[in-house]
């Protein structure tokens, strides 16, 4: 065998396929072609059941999508993050009906409500990491669904039904199960991809190295303390936001749909999909929220099977099904034009 | 020649234990100081005061007229300090332009908002930083792949980027622990080259270093220390010949002279 055949043999053909495989899933157009075929979906099916199970894998999406900046980027294990979208839900649920607003108006009081969450959960536990964070966290996601079981103005364990739609002017109304999709998935949408041109910016690396390095991440001068409370924030707007639309969709809520176990799914979705990926957190979201409805049809073992799926796909994909590669373009261009202008900064000592 | 950093009757104890006993040195515009001493003589942590990452038990700090002493390092870095670590401190699974970029991060040039509408601002911020990561890069003479995780690098080629890191910070003052550490003989004159060079951009130096070829060919002045105490300072030739930095290197009643790799 000449070394000429053996080059051309089936191994290279692999390593093409493969790299095709990785242009494609690296494509920048990638999420909008994502968001187009869920916007033909309904075309397919479009029964109330299957509308209903969208519109909830959409609103869960955005979920994991919040949590992924606060475990993902920044590296804080969050097990109460289901809190956010309590908070969320809550306050446009009880603002909505005490003024008799769409719950569109009551986004300003949901923003308010979200960032104060966020910071009281912030704020105490900056100087916590790992084990211990995540054990406060749990509590306080367990303290948000026991208040909310007791305060009168949440409704105590009945919650609050007869939440308002998410738009009305005139005789138009966001009622129809069809248009409350579109609407859902163009929101989500939005805040998917701004999470993840979030994870792009100097935000975004600063979360990274801070979840890489705290102490290095300091010596550069960058506050981890802020860097953090920037992550809490971000991610308690993403789940208030979801809880919005999520009281919009089942227009009741109750103590009961906050549990400890949602928090754990969200956070399932983000490890299987992959930390930091932000396309593959959207697919871990959709494998969790849409898996369960698919397996319906093996009745009482369709969670023996949800769970062993799971198992299988972290002991074959440990970093979760879709993760985080760091890769950069090289530099193209000669080195010798494009230096002066920092030459020049530097020289002068500017610093930018 | 202006005094850049200032340090004064530094001391910091942990329990009984005092690390560093009352330190005091300064170190002047484009100066390059090294600060010797035998394994456990304090010079590291020493550096971890200045810098912030302890908290001093007495003595002062002030770096170009600030008192920076028991403040949080990421302000003390603000203020125009950087360093590196004795053992490197890379973000091991981000890619070699954006460790260079961690020293950028006191540039603004672009908020959040800017980065969820890809503004105008932002893509121009980037792009400075791109290029001004692919500069510091090239100051260092890093000649290895940029866009991969840095974990895949050679250990020389991290010790390389790690200072473009610190370089990226622009600042005044420079803290260097322990460069040549698994360095070979043409890197470590490389390292050599490299440190003149940060010294004429207008920055001091002060490292830490066990190689005394390096530190007396490289340093204009050198702190010995022992115990945490200071037992010398000096030029190298100075140094060289006190019989207290003799005697801590090479025990008592010994005629030697510190040369070559102590």
């Amino acid at each position: 065998m000449s070394a000429n055949t053996f080059k051309s043999q089936p191994p290279r053909r692999a390593g093409r396929a493969a790299s095709v495989l990785s242009g494609l899933l690296e494509n920048k157009y990638l999420g909008w072609v994502a968001l187009a075929a869920a916007l033909l979906a309904p075309l397919l099916t479009a029964s109330p059941y299957s509308l209903n199970v969208m519109t909830t894998a959409a609103i869960f999406v955005m979920l994991a999508a919040g949590l992924n900046i606060v475990v993902g980027y920044c590296g804080l294990l969050d097990l109460g993050y289901i809190a956010f979208m309590a908070v969320g839900a809550y306050t446009s649920g009880i603002v909505s009906r005490a003024f008799d607003l769409p719950l569109l108006f009551t986004i300003p009081a949901v923003l308010v409500m979200t960032i104060l969450a966020g910071l009281i959960i912030g704020a105490p536990t900056l100087r916590l990491r790992s084990d211990y964070l995540a054990i406060v966290t749990l509590g306080f996601g367990e303290i948000t669904r026991i208040t909310a079981n007791n305060l009168a103005v949440t409704g105590g364990p009945s919650g609050i039904y007869g939440i308002p739609k998410l738009l009305t002017f005139g005789d138009f109304s966001v009622h129809s199960p069809a248009v409350f999709y579109y609407v859902t998935i163009l929101i989500v949408a939005f805040f998917v991809l701004a999470s993840a041109r979030l994870g792009k910016s100097r935000l975004g690396r600063a979360w990274r190295f801070v979840k890489e390095d705290e102490d290095a991440a300091e010596a550069m001068g960058i506050h981890t303390y802020k860097v953090k409370l920037m992550a809490y924030i971000f991610g308690a707007v993403w789940g208030g936001f979801a809880g919005v639309l999520f009281a919009s969709h089942l227009t009741a809520i109750s103590p009961k749909t906050f549990i400890f176990l949602q928090s754990a799914l969200v956070l399932m979705a983000v490890v299987l999909g992959g930390m930091g990926n932000m396309r593959g957190v959207v697919v871990g979201a959709l494998v969790i929220s849409l898996l369960p409805e698919m397996l319906r049809d093996l009745s009482e073992y369709r969670y023996l099977a949800f769970g062993l799926l799971l198992v299988v796909a972290m002991v074959f994909r440990p970093k979760g099904l879709w993760p985080a590669r760091p890769h950069e373009d090289e530099r193209k261009k000669k080195k010798e034009p494009q230096e002066t202008a920092v030459d020049a900064a530097v020289a002068r000592g500017e610093s930018r | 020649m202006s005094v850049v950093l200032g340090v004064t009757d530094l001391q910091i104890a942990f329990g009984g234990v005092k690390a560093v006993d009352g330190l005091t040195f300064e170190v002047h515009e484009k100066e390059i100081i090294a600060v010797i001493g035998p394994n456990g003589a304090g010079k590291t942590s020493a550096f971890n005061c200045i810098t912030g990452f302890y908290k001093p038990t007495g003595g002062s700090v002030v770096m170009e007229g600030t008192n920076i002493t028991g403040k949080r390092p990421a302000d003390i870095a603000a203020v125009g300090v950087a360093r590196t670590f004795q053992n490197l401190r890379l973000f091991n699974d981000l890619t070699v332009l954006d460790n260079v970029r961690a020293g950028m991060h006191l540039n603004r040039g672009q908020s959040w908002a800017d980065a969820i509408f890809h503004t105008p601002r932002f893509k121009r911020s980037e792009a400075a930083y791109t290029e001004e990561a692919h500069y510091w890069l090239d100051f260092v003479n890093f000649e290895g792949p940029r866009g991969v995780p840095i974990a895949n690098l050679s250990y020389g080629q991290q010790k390389q980027v790690e200072i473009s890191r610190a370089l990226a910070r622009k600042s005044k003052l420079l803290l260097l622990d322990e460069p040549a550490a698994g360095l070979n003989y043409t890197e470590k004159q490389n390292l050599l080259e490299l440190c003149r060079r940060i010294r004429d951009l207008g920055t001091s130096i002060v490292l830490i270093e066990h190689d005394m070829g390096l530190v007396m060919e490289l340093s204009e002045r050198i702190v010995v220390m022992n115990f945490g105490s200071e037992i010398a300072m000096g030029t190298p030739a100075e140094v060289k010949a006190n019989p207290a930095v003799i005697e801590a290197y090479l025990g008592k009643d010994e005629e030697a002279e510190i040369d070559g790799n102590a």
